[in-house]
């Protein structure tokens, strides 16, 4: 790994646009810039300034630029950087990319910018990786949660859970290497309300993975009930397109359907699936397989119900097949054009129930607010932390997992040596996202709380 | 006279008499130069070794062949293991010790080493060429050669006694200290810091009215310290406890403003777990009450060491105070407890060798590097010694990682991260705990110490029966069944539930409510554990129990082996990568860690400079 030489670029989308970006970063980053820009010489500019100029590479003018420079340390990467804005051409900006190439630059890798920002300092780890979530992020949400860990949010969340961990732990060691002192140790009740209080605070962080997720890659939602029941219907109505085709037979939707739909910020990925009864025509029975698959995948399930074709009882017969789903359900009464209903008669069939008119388009409101319930947005809305990174919720998983290994021995009467050896993993655990925990930590801890020594 | 030797010990504490034993025995010519011959192995502080931790230090010391166990045993005056309640891990030999006798018996475990010549002289300055250790001139102006020199100059370097307002120079009560060594250190580029300890009063046992307070027994069945002793002591001495109370403390708060240490007289920095008595007091004002232990300071004397009433505070105030806590109404004191203020060198100028970074062929052992504790001073003496010896013929440096022992761990923290308050051992210092037992350190160490030339060849044949008997049995357990009718009655008479199917015994030995003490409640199983002796049966029992503890931890050793070995090359130029932290570049630079395990032990050292670093050796 090498950080002294200088990297180049595009920092815009690759494609025809407007305005195409080039961004330079290391130490020779203005100097080689300056070498084919005609206008004011940059060597002698001050840092965050923006300059008009031509850009000329072997007698020929490629391109009138804007060059935006920045100094060492301020700058995204703490090193000097330079970013061209040229016209949007994949021509120009090639031969401006080609011609800084044999000035000696280099061309970065993928994530290099960002990772000489983190190497030099600009960010911690966690950040570092918000970083790149921001640069994917591709809906509003997604790009409010990767800025909230970017600030720093999830770290000072980590860092309280982190100061539990120590106390319980020093609690733990105290009788150990003090048993012989004259102090009072924390009993085995007290200890366990500690892990359960550790794991609450650790729950939320966890839960906030699903929807952390959710926001970050879409939320998996497929759409299921009878043939015939209106599934292309509503798919139709929420995308504001005729986007599947829809008739009276049942049956015409053969296969599932995908596509992407942005709700509040958050971006659903909607399945339209073939209707769900036994089949004998082939074609259909392969698209009634694959929607079992889908909802196998799903993060979230829409069950649509022909309130012209089913009754209470019926459905609930039908939704039992549901019953051990791990993800939301929401139960869609559909076509109420068409019938009068009694909605008292269906409250119990499940946690979330829309009624609504497909065709009409009526109640499509509230179900956009329960598709957000649901998948727990509110949560966001709370400022509180998401956990989007991958990394990040397995360590959290394991920690979890590690802290109910150390309940169980402290519920099996075990001696704390074997509770403090689990709980040291669980501290590891976490460490590999807060950076470690040491054991002059726990010492420090115990030294200052309790009266130690003969 | 001989001038020239092989390797020369400065000081003959725990750390010096270790370190002569352990280089005469490997086969160095030895010059062992103490200030006062009356005063090998001088137990300074409390009458007392092991404990929790640091019983287990005095195990390893033991099983790589130094003599701190075998000397403990001899002139032990009662025995605990303490901590009996807890996991294996947590079991720790503790004796109260015959003050006189052990420093008798090591100076005859020493004089019978025919490798080692002694010198009863101060130590001045050392001769050094280049940058290289050639030997040391001494106050009477001898001079002395060795390619290796151990300094273990315990509190004596620069040693300010200090008692109420009263402070004069001195190495320990009564002795004098030593000058002109830190500063020619300090010339030659070490950088010196200052530290503090303490220690009680001794009063006279014949004054003490026992009734009033809780007589502290030695165990039942007591065991030992070396893997050599086969009998462990037959009589013991008992310890008592009493308690200081309000009135105590009233009469303490009064010395207050003649204290060395509040008055700022004091400028070392003394240890959090080893306060005064009226750093307690002040610290933790809501306890009314501290506890006090009485420890005899041998079979044939009547002095007592009163354990947690260290105190600099002045003398008559200490009396005063003294004779209000229950059972001392009518004491009389021996001699005043005081503080000691000295030099010592921070250890993060050591390598793992503990050889200084600066002077080739100078060793470093004991309080010097800011540790306290008898236990602590004799593993780094045992461990410059060995090196001292390896140094001067050329071999190999020997070290010990974390997860082999307690000694790994003192010194691996003790060059990385230094320390500013007296080091002292403690089993959460260890982040392997479960491996580094008391009962396990021959199996970690004596082969080591067999190749070195330290363990003797009985030691390594005691070690490897052992071995082969705790095998023999765990094999014995596995072939042997019980059937239900021959379990359940036995089962049922020791309150536990019984057997539907057959099994072999070792599946007993794996429940949490059975264990080798029932065995001998049953008649047909009684054969097969007399052929084991204590020891061995403990041994099995630890490895089957808690199998699954062990396990778990060898696989976080292995987990964390891939970064801890990872060389980082010794001529790594911290200095190119400006991403550093200014604060971890200036230690890096300084400190030169071997490995990146040790560079992420270095305080100071973040996570985020560990992954840098990692990214710049193309990891």
């Amino acid at each position: 790994m090498n950080i002294s030489d200088t990297i180049i670029a595009l920092a815009t989308p690759a494609g025809v646009g407007a305005i195409g970006v080039i961004r330079l970063s290391g130490p020779n980053a203005i100097a080689m810039v300056n070498e084919v820009f005609k206008g004011k010489d940059l060597s002698k500019q001050e840092g965050n300034t923006l300059h008009f100029g031509r850009i000329e590479y072997q007698a020929q003018v490629l391109d009138e630029v804007l060059v935006s420079l920045f100094r060492a340390p301020k700058s995204y990467t703490k090193e000097e950087v330079v970013e061209i804005s040229c016209h949007g051409s994949p021509y120009i900006l090639e031969s401006v990319i080609q011609c800084l190439v044999e000035q000696g630059a280099r061309l970065a890798q993928p994530g290099e910018f960002t990772q000489r920002a983190f190497m030099n300092g600009a960010f911690d780890l966690a950040q570092a990786e918000a970083v790149a979530d921001l640069i994917a992020a591709d809906s509003k949400a997604a790009q409010r949660a990767a800025m909230h860990q970017l600030r720093g949010g999830f770290s000072k969340e980590l860092a309280l859970l982190r100061e539990q961990l120590i106390h319980f732990a020093s609690l733990i060691e105290l009788e150990l290497d003090f048993s012989e002192e004259d102090v009072e140790f924390a009993d085995r009740e007290d200890l366990q309300n500690l892990v359960l209080q550790l794991l609450e605070k650790l729950q939320p962080l966890l839960d906030s993975f699903k929807t952390g997720n959710a926001i970050k890659n879409g939320v998996a939602t497929v759409i299921i009930g009878k043939p015939n029941a209106g599934k292309s219907t509503l798919l139709n109505a929420l995308l504001k397109e005729d986007r599947a085709i829809v008739s009276d037979i049942a049956g015409t939707t053969r296969d599932s359907l995908e596509d992407e739909w942005l709700l509040g910020g958050v971006r659903f990925r909607l399945v339209d699936t073939a209707g769900l009864r036994e089949t004998t025509d082939v074609i259909e029975a392969i698209g009634v397989e694959r929607t079992n698959a889908w909802v196998k995948k799903a993060q979230l399930v829409l069950y649509v119900a022909d309130l012209s074709q089913e009754s209470p009882m019926s459905l609930q017969t039908v939704l039992s097949e549901y019953s051990d789903l791990e993800v939301p359900l929401i139960l869609l009464l559909n076509k109420t054009d068409e019938v009068n209903f009694k909605s008292s008669d269906w409250v119990e069939l499940a946690e979330y129930i829309v009624p609504i008119s497909a065709k009409k388009q009526v109640g499509l409101d509230t179900l956009e607010q329960t598709l957000l319930d649901a998948v727990g947005i509110h949560q966001l809305n709370d400022q509180g932390t998401l956990v989007t990174n991958v990394r990040h919720y397995q360590k959290l998983l394991q920690t979890k997992e590690t802290l109910i290994e150390v309940l169980n021995a402290l519920r099996t009467d075990l001696s704390g040596d074997f509770v403090a050896q689990d709980l040291r993993h669980a501290l590891y655990h976490l460490g590999e996202i807060t950076g470690t925990i040491s054991n002059d930590d726990l010492l420090k801890n115990i030294f200052g709380k309790f009266c130690i020594g003969k | 006279m001989q001038y020239n030797y092989d390797v020369i010990v400065v000081g003959a504490g725990h750390a010096g008499c270790e370190a002569a034993n352990a280089a005469a025995k490997m086969g160095s010519s030895v010059l062992l130069i103490t200030m006062n011959l009356q005063t090998i192995a001088q137990m300074s502080c409390n009458p007392a070794m092991g404990g929790v931790a640091k019983g287990q230090i005095v195990r390893e010391i033991d099983a790589l062949g130094g003599m701190s166990g075998i000397i403990s045993d001899k002139t032990m005056i009662q025995f605990r293991m303490l901590n009996r309640s807890k996991g294996p891990a947590m079991w720790s030999p503790r004796c109260q010790s015959d003050r006189m006798k052990f420093a008798e018996e090591w100076r005859w475990a020493l004089e019978r080493n025919t490798n080692v010549d002694f010198w009863q002289d101060s130590v001045q300055e050392l001769i050094v060429q280049n940058k290289e250790l050639k030997g040391v001139k001494t106050r009477m102006g001898m001079s002395f050669y060795a390619p290796s020199v151990v300094l273990t100059n315990g509190t004596f370097l620069n040693g300010l006694i200090h008692i109420g307002e009263k402070s004069f120079g001195g190495g320990r009560m009564a002795e004098p200290n030593a000058q002109g060594l830190t500063e020619q250190l300090v010339s030659l580029g070490f950088e010196s810091g200052r530290m503090k300890t303490g220690t009680p009063p001794r009063v006279d046992g014949r004054s003490l009215n026992y009734e009033a307070m809780e007589e502290q027994k030695g165990d039942e069945n007591p065991s030992s310290f070396s893997y050599l002793t086969k009998e462990p002591i037959k009589e013991q001495r008992s310890c008592w406890i009493t308690h200081t109370n309000e009135k105590v403390h009233d009469v303490l708060r009064k010395g207050f403003e003649k204290s060395p240490m509040f008055a700022g007289r004091i400028k070392g920095l003394g240890p959090r777990y080893c306060p005064s008595v009226e750093d307690k007091i002040n610290r933790f004002a809501d306890k009314n009450s501290h506890q006090i232990f009485v420890e005899p300071e041998g079979w044939e004397t009547v002095e007592i060491y009163v354990n947690g009433f260290s105190t600099s505070l002045p003398e008559e105030i200490q009396f005063e105070a003294i004779k209000l806590i229950p059972g001392f109404e009518k004491a009389k004191m021996f001699r005043p407890g005081y503080a000691i203020e000295y030099d010592y060198f921070p250890p993060t100028q050591l390598s793992p060798t503990l050889e200084t970074k600066l002077i080739s062929g100078l060793f470093f052992a004991g309080q010097i590097n800011g540790t306290t504790g008898y236990e602590e001073a004799a593993c780094q003496g045992l461990m410059a010694g060995i090196n001292a010896h390896q140094h001067t013929h050329q071999l190999n440096p020997f070290t010990l990682s974390r997860s082999e022992a307690y000694i790994g761990v003192l010194i691996d923290d003790l060059i990385n991260k230094g320390t500013d308050e007296p080091y002292r051992m403690f089993t959460s210092r260890a982040e392997f705990r479960t491996l580094l037992r008391q009962d396990n350190a021959d199996e970690r160490l004596t082969e080591k110490g067999f190749e070195l030339g330290l363990a003797s060849q009985e030691r390594l044949d005691t070690y490897l029966q052992k071995k082969q008997n705790v095998e023999n049995l765990i094999q014995e357990l596995k072939s042997n069944k019980l059937k239900p009718t021959e379990a359940n009655p036995w089962l049922e008479s020791i309150g536990v539930s019984s057997i539907k199917e057959g099994a072999p015994l070792i599946n007993f030995i794996k429940r949490s409510d059975v264990g080798f003490e029932h065995f001998y409640k049953n008649e047909m199983l009684i054969p097969i554990l007399k052929k084991y002796s204590t020891e061995e049966i403990e041994q099995a029992e630890i490895i089957i129990k808690y199998e699954s503890y062990i396990d778990k931890e060898r696989k976080m050793v292995d987990k964390m082996k891939s970064m801890e070995d990872l060389q980082i090359p010794p001529q790594f130029d911290y200095d190119k990568i400006k991403t550093l932290s200014t604060e971890s570049r200036i230690k890096l630079n300084k400190l030169r860690p071997q490995t990146i395990g040790q560079a992420s032990r270095i305080s100071g050292v973040s996570a985020s400079d560990i992954s840098i670093l990692l990214l710049f050796m193309g990891r």
